[in-house]
């Protein structure tokens, strides 16, 4: 039996008769230099199997220890997402057979969670603030990787082999789940994108994670359901796994909702089940369909000793808060007189943590943002990355800014010195150095060189000296093409002047 | 038959280190020993010849070179049970499941028996994952007990005993679950002892119940376990369980136990075990040890545990779900033994697990899958914690009254080999006076008490105390030991018969 999936539904009519209801499931994956359970590092990107050790094995007789580490960047999320931390709490076992994990359960918290029952206030583009619920944050380990080969698209069903790599496996995660987002209309995907951006700014401010969606290091599952307009009777929803970006979510969001109102509009009922993003169309298909509903049978995990973090702990964690991210931009736009929208720029572009590294390492903020957004950007386009990937730190970026204040490089050397940084030729100094960059101030060396530009342009020596100082352009131009542009035209004016007066 | 065969662990220590002896000598000894008799008694499911002896020639080679021994029991050979991880010999488990398989690292008591200077000889019989009172279910056939060799030596530790009893071997390494150390050491006339939950590391101990399961010493004396136990017992970080606490000082604790003085202590005897099930020579057995303990000057009080009655049912709702999880892991996808049967990566896992596990493991897999399922949680695993809990309580209240507490270690003698393989609850009867100590945590030991008349079998006298209270216990141990052997003409292991050819 095959049946037709109902057309979508437009939006517009979506959210003029339904009212949507989100939940959000972000799995952030921490970036402690060991795992959740064991001392094996989570470098991303190693050699397959090559981070692994008994306990993330699995192997008989292997025992798990908890990462101190992990819990306090558990608990900073949560203070920071004004959550209660909780006294005493153990990790319960999740029981399912999958090959990626090891044990054949993950150690996890079920029903004792380390932060509950905060939120997070999100600002919309317009200004509009919406409080998001956080039911609770918890602390879990990830999973192995399978990579299906010979199927198609990398699934399962139809694979002819299937390869493990258990470096993943172990790696700490937290959980945070919101509560029920009621109430957002058609704001909805606009609302869950913002959401899972501030959350992702937030986490990034505290430095436990580096929250890249594009690597799996920050997940999110979108839940959403429908209930017509004034019905006060909350639909059934669905789980959306696969949302890996940012604009990933609202697409998700949007689809489901123009899904669902297509089948409740033909009479059909939601079925409550996990579907899956498919980043090129858009849209999201259902996932594998379960011939009995899954009973994890969880229990306590008896292998582990309750986590007690006492109230002076969690108070000596809360001191080490930074500023909320949202407001220290504020800050910062005030201070550099940014437009909202050049702020906006700042901060889509990767820009703004950038920016301020490189104004603490001396430069001033106005060179080290044009740096940023001008050639640096340029630089990052053409190579395909990311701003912050780029093989150059802020500091020196603002060690070329300073050469530049000091008169030893140009605007063009300077950009020839961060095309040596660039290239891995090492540190400004260095390729200034290397390359034989420095600005020609020696007069010794000029007063040749103008000399010679002079002598072969007899007749723009005779225009200067008739009073036609704008002549000189000619042999400036010349002095620096015999300097290969090395010299400091203002001082080689100022030469050329001397010398035919 | 030599002579050093006989001797205690302690008296054999001290000729090797005086160097009367070489330990090269004892472990060959040993190893001829077990090459005479195993084949009768089949106590060790792998020999390790060669490990042995060049770790006995390494002992020799420091007490040549006057060097201080690596402990009291440098060069003394050991069998140690097939559940701790070995690098250099296979850890089976007593499982089909495991056939074969090498671990890649040692378990903390194996390195701790390994730094001490003591002679692993091999790895003993056992049931399968340590579920059983018989050693009957080991996939590779059952032991014999060396006083009658048609009857069960116990279990699931009924290899390390039979080995004690049979001669194999002065020392044995034990794991109690529910009764696994104390009950073969029973039925075989030797000593055993279950430290404190949490006294020696589980890490490296492939687990039966993770919440249950404690390694722990056997031996032939009370002086011998204490010797070992201090080698094995303390704080290890890989071990969350384990408690970060000074070992009791159970040496001296023996040392004065066998002076002979147990005046001041109070020896409570449980009422609730000492009801019906007991066989009579098991009773009288008891009853002697209890007007032994007044002679030596202990006062013998009577104390009630009125929720001993529901230890068992608990523990068969606890062991049962914490195994359906921690045997999990045994999916054919890692190690062990893989049934290619089916195409997908679950029916291999169902074909291999169907075709490694034995019929008990399968029984409390079931059992604890079943115990743990949503809907019925709360009637079984929790309600089993519960009792749990007021078990703690009762001894508690117990060791308010008494310092240790008595009973016999098990309800008959040695029975015969195929009585109770297929009455499981005639099998699990057998450790009714010993789970309740599992189930609270706290230290319990079987020391000799005498042979039963109508049988002429050894019978074990259960000595009790608290957590971290092996001191107390240890020096009863020794002071009934000490008096028996006295009063009866020497030790009772002496009494045993010669194993038929």
């Amino acid at each position: 039996m095959t049946t037709t999936a109902p057309a979508l539904v437009d939006y517009d009519d979506v959210v003029a008769r339904y009212e949507p209801t989100l939940g959000l499931e972000v799995h952030v994956e921490l970036s402690t230099s060991t795992k959740m359970f064991c001392g094996c590092p989570t470098d991303f990107g190693a050699e397959p199997n090559t981070q692994v050790c008994p306990t993330c094995l699995g192997l008989p007789g292997s025992l798990p220890v908890v990462n101190q580490a992990a819990v306090e960047a558990a608990i900073r999320i949560g203070l920071a997402l004004n959550c209660s931390i909780a006294p005493w709490g153990r990790f319960a076992r999740k029981n399912y057979f999958y090959p990626d994990m090891p044990k054949n359960f993950q150690t996890s918290q079920y029903d004792e969670p380390i932060a509950v029952d905060g939120w997070m206030d999100v600002t919309l583009e317009d200004g509009e603030v919406v409080r998001v619920g956080i039911e609770r944050a918890h602390m879990e380990e990830d999973t192995g990787k399978s990579l299906h080969v010979g199927g198609a698209a990398g699934r399962i069903h139809g694979a002819e082999y299937s390869l493990l790599d258990y470096n993943r496996a172990g790696v700490p995660l937290i959980e945070i789940v919101t509560k029920m987002i009621p109430g957002t209309g058609e704001r909805a995907p606009e609302v869950a994108r913002a959401y899972v951006t501030q959350l992702r700014d937030l986490i990034k401010s505290l430095g436990v994670s580096d929250v890249r969606m594009d690597q799996g290091s920050m997940r999110c599952d979108v839940n959403l359901s429908l209930s017509p307009t004034g019905s006060g009777v909350l639909g059934t929803r669905t789980e959306t796994k696969n949302v890996n970006s940012l604009r990933s979510v609202e697409r998700a969001v949007r689809h489901e909702m123009q899904r669902q109102a297509g089948v409740l509009d033909g009479g059909g009922a939601i079925v409550q089940e996990t579907r899956h993003f498919e980043e090129q169309s858009g849209t999201t298909r259902p996932g594998r369909r379960k011939e009995t509903s899954e009973d994890y049978r969880y229990f306590p995990e008896p292998d582990l000793v309750p986590i007690a973090p006492s109230a002076e702990w969690v108070e000596e964690l809360r001191g080490t808060l930074p500023e909320l991210p949202w407001e220290h931009r504020k800050r910062i736009q005030e201070a550099w007189g940014l437009s909202d929208e050049e702020l906006r720029d700042l901060v889509n572009a990767g820009a703004l943590e950038l920016i301020e590294a490189t104004v603490a390492a001396g430069a001033p903020a106005g060179e080290a943002r044009s740096w940023w957004v001008a050639y640096l950007a340029q630089q990052a386009n053409t190579r395909g990355v990311e701003l912050a990937e780029l093989p150059i730190t802020p500091a020196q970026v603002a060690r070329v800014i300073a050469l530049v204040g000091a008169g030893d490089l140009n605007n063009k050397l300077a950009r020839q010195v961060v095309d040596g940084v660039l290239a891995g030729e090492g540190e400004p100094d260095e390729v200034v150095e290397s390359r034989g960059l420095k600005v020609v101030s020696d007069d010794g060396a000029l007063i040749a060189a103008v000399d010679e530009a002079l002598a072969a342009q007899p007749d723009v020596v005779e225009k200067i000296k008739g009073g036609k100082v704008q002549a000189a352009g000619a042999i400036v131009g010349a002095v620096m093409k015999a300097t290969k542009g090395q010299a400091d035209a203002k001082r080689v004016r100022e030469l050329i002047i001397e010398r035919c007066s | 038959m030599s002579e050093l065969i006989r001797l205690t662990a302690s008296e054999l220590a001290s000729k090797i280190h005086s160097g009367e002896v070489s330990a090269v000598e004892a472990a060959q000894a040993h190893l001829d020993r077990i090459a005479e008799v195993d084949g009768e008694v089949h106590a060790f499911l792998h020999v390790g010849a060669e490990a042995a002896l060049a770790n006995a020639a390494l002992v020799d080679e420091a007490v040549q070179a006057g060097t201080a021994p690596a402990s009291p029991l440098a060069g003394v050979p050991l069998a140690l049970k097939d559940v701790f991880t070995t690098t250099d010999m296979p850890t089976t488990c007593g499982s089909r499941i495991l056939e074969g398989w090498r671990p890649p690292y040692d378990a903390t008591l194996t390195a701790r028996l390994r730094a001490a200077g003591i002679t692993i000889l091999g790895k003993t019989n056992m049931d399968e994952f340590a579920m059983g009172s018989s050693t009957e279910h080991s996939a590779y056939g059952p032991t014999r007990n060396p006083w009658d060799l048609s009857r069960i030596p116990g279990g699931s530790g009924g290899g390390s005993a039979a080995a004690l009893a049979a001669f194999e071997a002065p020392l044995a390494i034990g794991t109690d679950t529910g009764g696994s150390i104390r009950q073969p050491a029973a039925v075989t006339g030797t000593v055993g002892v279950k430290p404190t939950y949490g006294g020696v590391s589980r890490y490296g101990l492939v687990a039966c119940a993770s919440s249950l399961d404690q390694g722990g010493p056997c031996a032939r004396t009370v002086l011998d376990a204490a010797l070992l136990h201090e080698v094995v017992a303390g704080h290890d970080p890989l071990d969350s369980t384990s408690i970060d606490a000074p070992v009791p000082a159970v040496v001296e604790a023996a040392r004065i136990g066998a002076q002979g003085d147990l005046s001041g202590v109070r020896v409570g005897v449980v009422r609730e075990l000492g009801g019906e099930g007991y066989q009579p020579g098991v009773r009288a057995s008891f009853d002697a040890a209890l007007r032994r303990l007044e002679k030596l000057g202990a006062e013998v009080v009577e104390v009630s545990c009125p929720h001993f009655e529901y230890g068992l049912a608990a523990y068969y709702l606890i062991l049962p779900s914490e195994v359906s999880s921690n045997l999990a892991r045994f999916d054919a996808m890692r190690y062990g033994l893989r049934v290619d049967k089916g195409a997908s990566a679950e029916e291999v896992m169902a074909a291999t697990r169907e075709a490694g596990f034995g019929p008990e493991v399968k029984r409390r897999i079931i059992l604890g899958t079943y115990a743990l399922s949503s809907g019925y949680y709360d009637a079984y695993y929790g309600q089993a914690q519960k009792v749990r809990t007021l078990i703690s309580r009762d001894f508690a209240a117990a060791f308010e009254q008494a310092d240790v507490l008595v009973s016999p270690t098990a309800p008959t003698t040695a029975f015969p080999i195929g009585e109770k393989v297929d009455d499981p609850l005639a099998m699990y009867l057998n450790d009714l006076a010993t789970i309740p100590t599992n189930l609270a945590g706290v230290a319990g030991m079987s020391v000799p008490s005498g042979l039963a008349e109508e049988d002429g079998l050894p019978v074990g006298l259960q000595i009790m105390a608290p957590a971290l209270g092996e001191a107390v216990m240890y020096r009863v141990g020794a002071a009934f030991e000490a008096a028996r052997d006295a009063d009866e003409g020497g030790p009772l292991i002496a009494r045993v018969p010669e194993v038929a050819k």
